[in-house]
């Protein structure tokens, strides 16, 4: 799950390399911390979080197939 | 990605090589001058011909199709990805199993799939192309029912008289209810709500 959200936010931003992403498992829950570039911000986010939503969706779908439950962060 | 090195007399001479030889034309291709000609004397003692390196630009379409085969790897979904690219825009059709789950609830998933697909190919500022991203003709069928729902809700406005509000859909959605019912003798529709709630209205004129 991790490898899917450092994907699509490494396609999103102007600064790949600075695209840092850590899992942290759980029972049922993966959370996944994603950073970028303060700079990278509002390319992850979005206008009222319409693209974090978006990740969000996709990861939550990807991770249905797995049977459990992903939570994306940005920090 | 498709490349030639060629050579000439001069660049513009190579760069027309190049040309000939991948058989497209100028504007699509990406050029790298990797030597400058030199003249020499009496135009032959020491010249060297100019050589340059042509790469074949990718397109919009090309980007579309390479952003979601990786993507559909990573989430690990098996799909034909078949990519139509259009003057203004890339129609894209996804198809293969377990297509439900790119879907989504009413299509969420495929709305954020199209809307990440969009962002990232158009990052770039070349000429924007809107990307419509469909599986299994998801879009085209919901349209339908969306036409039909429409129809039906629009004759019990008209027999009962009493105001119909419908259930929370995005811009697009909505647009095909009031397409449906805008020639309707007897009932008119608006709709009320900020996005994402926004629902239409189909009440009597």
């Amino acid at each position: 799950m991790g490898e899917l959200v450092k994907f699509i936010a490494q396609s999103l931003v102007d600064n790949p390399d600075q695209v840092d992403v850590r899992e942290i498992e759980g029972e049922q829950t993966v959370v996944i911390e994603l950073r970028v570039a303060p700079e990278d911000m509002g390319k992850v986010i979005g206008k009222q979080g319409r693209i974090a939503k978006a990740i969000r969706t996709v990861v939550k779908a990807a991770a249905t197939k797995n049977n459990k439950r992903a939570v994306v962060e940005i920090i | 990605m498709k490349k030639v090195e060629s050579s000439g007399k001069t660049i513009d001479e190579a760069i027309l090589m190049a040309v000939a030889q991948l058989g497209v034309q100028r504007d699509k291709l990406e050029i790298e001058i990797l030597e400058e000609p030199v003249k020499g004397f009496f135009g032959f003692i020491g010249a060297k011909d100019a050589k340059v390196r042509a790469t074949i630009k990718k397109t919009i379409g090309d980007r579309t199709k390479e952003f979601l085969m990786e993507l559909l790897t990573y989430m690990d979904v098996e799909a034909i990805v078949d990519v139509t690219e259009k003057e203004e825009k890339v129609d894209v059709e996804l198809r293969g199993r377990g297509m439900g789950l790119l879907i989504g609830h009413r299509g969420e998933t495929l709305d954020a799939l199209q809307y990440l697909t969009n962002l990232v190919v158009n990052k770039q500022g070349l000429k924007y192309k809107r990307i419509n991203l469909d599986a299994e003709n998801y879009r085209r069928k919901r349209e339908e029912t969306l036409r039909r729902l429409a129809k039906r809700l629009g004759y019990k406005v008209s027999k009962t008289r009493k105001r119909i509000t419908l259930e929370p859909m995005n811009p697009f959605e909505r647009r095909i209810i009031h397409a449906a019912l805008q020639n309707d003798e007897y009932v008119r529709t608006y709709s009320e709500g900020e996005e994402p709630y926004r629902r239409v209205v189909i009440t009597t004129k």
